[in-house]
């Protein structure tokens, strides 16, 4: 028996070594090769499939109208779980499919994992939603298609002066997310520049979110008539509904982490009127209706939120950098990533998520911080 | 020679041995001679970190019979402590190699020594409950590491359990940032040293489950009042196991931790306790190179059908439950058995049948 079991083994070892190489795969000049890694399965999967999607979207775009320049996009996503362990894997899948750009990638920690490697591999790398300041500053073939956390949190602290939307603030952050962290240093950094009169500041962790009340409640007996929320939709909820049951009623201020709260199953949606939240891309917005519409088409009538916005953008300024610079199919990766590298450093890019967007040396972006607030169930302009 | 091959326990550790200094070799020519894509280097360390772990837990689990779900925790310490360690002697010692040796042994001491003040009040307990106090143990470090901040300047370390309590001079960098994680980790790893790992686990595993001691502990896990009853200190016994597993779980942790250039306290969770447990089950309770196989495929399984999008986990689950069933399932073995049995019982009347012909 254990002779059958270890040849069952053996067999399928072998067959997984023959599935793992030989897709070596021609270069086409007319198709460049872009590959994304996200969390398509598990609990940040939301923000995974919401990339993979925009992106996707841009995909067919190009592809459809690709008769003025020919260039077509060959897109492969491949799922990393939100584990930088998996992510490299999936990078590495990615590199040997061909992959002359990453556009990846979703979450903040497998970026972190991929990055050193992408620099070594010399393969051009644009996260759209991963906001890690330290991702930027691994390389300098790694860009940013949105804020870093401590920038986001500065505009967010400089948009409440600005507004004068506070006199007491509270802050409720998830302390093992370093995506809140980062938020929550910017915004008392800036905060405490401007003067912001921050009165409260609680924290829970991800292994105790499923309660928040006693972090409402904390907030409420502090007095305070503003609350900082630098997390996400899920959680934002909960903290809502325990609030309008205490009946609290400051203002809640999110992030981006934050868009999405309206699709959240079993919410009550007239609880989050009012809210403010910092996001790139209003799905309410004229000028985005074609976007939200094919969106709609092709995940099921769900909304888009920023992070597809982010994905679709991503490929959109790759494709015309690519277009600009002469790059195809055949351009090597790292030929292809010291080409757009150069071109970054001058390039302006409109999108979805903003206009006139930059980026500095290290490759973070720069473009303008916008707001909306929620009215009658729907995004208005802050 | 073939008298030391007719000793079954020998030659069964000596297959092991061989397997996998054959997979070893043949990875490292195909390797060489550019035949292994990108994807299947990449899964050469993690997979020795992950064989060197199922090895140890086979240890705790299948040799000594205690459940534990803790073991990510003890590969945690020896990764984070390895970083740490490595990060600090960089200077000291230019050679990588030795750098790697040294942290590796830091980590897998560390790990010991927690093994140890660990094992004081949880191998009291039998069982379940081991099982629940290994998890809850797992869970303290988890939360223990993305709290943790560490430093280095010029001053030395610098370490503190809450943000900003670690102030560095000009040039210091952290090495562990709270939930952050470790970043900008050199990677010291390398598929040869992993080798190595493995080896130096499967002698002192094996060696240890053919000694005096190793009778002992499998005398604890098969009769516990018999065993006290005779004179063995169970407990005594029992801690050997549970401190060498976390020893070299620290090991294995550091080899892990050294391979990637970013790594988070998140990753040594419940699941990756799980998920180590299951290749061990998978392999066969005790049985050490069904570990190290099963290691190998279950790693590489899911990656390998990254093709089938969606499909993917759905149908690594369905994996697992056939090799499960055809491995343990007591019925599904028995038809086997009597499938293979008819099958040879046919070919011996076939010679028999030739002979006679003749």
């Amino acid at each position: 028996m254990k002779k059958v079991f270890a040849i069952v083994l053996a067999a399928a070892m072998i067959a997984a070594m023959f599935a793992g190489c030989g897709s070596g795969s021609s270069a086409d000049a007319g198709t460049i090769k872009v590959g994304m890694t996200g969390p398509l399965t598990g609990g940040a999967a939301v923000y995974g499939t919401a990339v993979e999607a925009g992106m996707k979207i841009a995909v067919e775009e190009i592809n459809a109208a690709a008769g003025d320049s020919g260039l077509k996009i060959e897109f492969k996503s491949a799922d990393d779980e939100h584990d930088g362990e998996k992510a490299l894997n999936a990078y590495n899948t990615l590199k040997d499919w061909g992959m002359q750009f990453f556009a990846g990638c979703v979450t903040t920690a497998p970026c972190l994992s991929v990055a050193p490697q992408a620099v070594e591999d010399q393969v051009f790398m644009m996260t759209p939603s991963g906001s890690s300041e330290k991702i930027a500053n691994t390389g300098s073939n790694i860009f940013q298609m949105c804020f870093t956390d401590p920038n986001q949190g500065a505009n967010a602290a400089l948009l409440v002066a600005e507004k004068e939307m506070a006199t007491n603030i509270g802050i409720i952050y998830d302390s093992s997310d370093d995506y809140s962290k980062g938020l929550v240093d910017g915004f008392k950094t800036k905060g405490a520049e401007l003067g912001l009169n921050i009165v409260c500041e609680t924290s829970f962790t991800s292994d105790n979110k499923s309660d928040l009340s006693t972090q409402v409640t904390q907030c409420k007996d502090a007095g305070c008539d503003f609350v900082f929320l630098p997390f996400y939709a899920t959680e934002a909820a909960q903290v809502l509904t325990y609030a309008n049951k205490i009946g609290y009623e400051p203002t809640f201020f999110g992030c981006d982490g934050m868009d999405g709260v309206l699709t959240i199953d079993g919410f009550d949606t007239a609880l989050a009127e009012g809210l403010v939240l910092m996001t790139p891309f209003n799905p309410d917005a004229e000028e985005t209706q074609d976007f939200v519409s094919k969106y709609k088409d092709m995940m099921d009538g769900v909304v888009p939120n920023q992070f597809a916005a982010d994905g679709y953008d991503v490929i959109y300024s790759i494709y015309n950098a690519c277009v600009a610079t002469g790059i195809d199919g055949t351009t090597s990766a790292a030929d292809a990533c010291a080409k757009l590298e150069e071109y970054f450093a001058t390039y302006t890019f409109d999108g979805l998520t903003g206009s006139g967007m930059t980026w500095d040396a290290a490759g973070m972006i720069s473009k303008v911080p916008a707001a909306v607030i929620i009215e009658n169930g729907k995004y208005v302009a802050f | 020679m073939k008298k030391l091959w007719n000793n079954k326990t020998t030659r069964t550790n000596l297959t092991t041995y061989l397997v996998v200094t054959v997979a070893f070799v043949v990875m490292q020519l195909m390797s060489s001679f550019g035949q292994l894509g990108s994807a299947m280097k990449g899964y050469l360390i993690p997979v020795c970190a992950y064989i060197v772990m199922a090895v140890s837990l086979n240890l705790l689990v299948g040799v000594c019979g205690e459940l534990s779900l803790g073991h990510a925790g003890f590969m945690g310490i020896g990764a984070f402590t390895g970083i740490v360690i490595a990060a600090l002697l960089q200077d000291a010692i230019p050679n990588d190699t030795l750098l790697l040796v040294v942290a590796m042994f830091a980590g897998g001491i560390m790990a010991g020594i927690f093994g140890f003040l660990i094992g004081i009040p949880a191998l009291r307990l039998r069982g379940d409950y081991l099982a629940i106090v290994t998890l809850a143990f797992g869970e303290i470090l988890k939360n223990i590491f993305s709290n943790l901040y560490v430093g280095l300047d010029s001053e030395g370390l610098h370490m503190a359990v809450s943000t900003g309590k670690v102030q560095l001079l000009e040039g210091g960098r952290m090495i562990l940032d709270g939930p952050v994680g470790a970043t900008g980790i050199t990677k010291l790893s390398t598929f040869p040293m992993g080798f190595v790992l493995i080896l130096f686990t499967l002698f002192v595993v094996l060696n240890l489950i053919n000694s005096k001691e190793g009778r002992a502990i499998k005398a604890v896990r098969d009769n516990r009042i018999a065993t006290e009853s005779v004179g063995i200190n169970v407990t005594a016994f029992r801690m050997k196991a549970f401190v060498v597993s976390a020893f070299l779980a620290g090991m294995a942790g550091t080899l892990f931790g050294l391979n990637f250039s970013s790594l988070q306290a998140s990753k040594f969770n419940f699941n990756a306790s799980i998920n180590v447990l299951v290749f061990v089950v998978l392999g066969g309770m005790g049985n050490i190179l069904g570990s190290v196989i099963s290691t190998a495929v279950l790693y590489i399984l899911p990656e390998a059908m990254r093709g089938l999008d969606d499909l993917r986990m759905i149908l690594y689950a369905v994996v697992l439950i056939i090799v499960m069933l055809f491995t343990w399932s007591p019925s599904v073995k028995n038809a086997v058995q009597s499938v293979t049995a008819s099958v040879q019982e046919k070919l011996r009347k076939n010679k028999k049948e030739a002979v006679n012909n003749e």
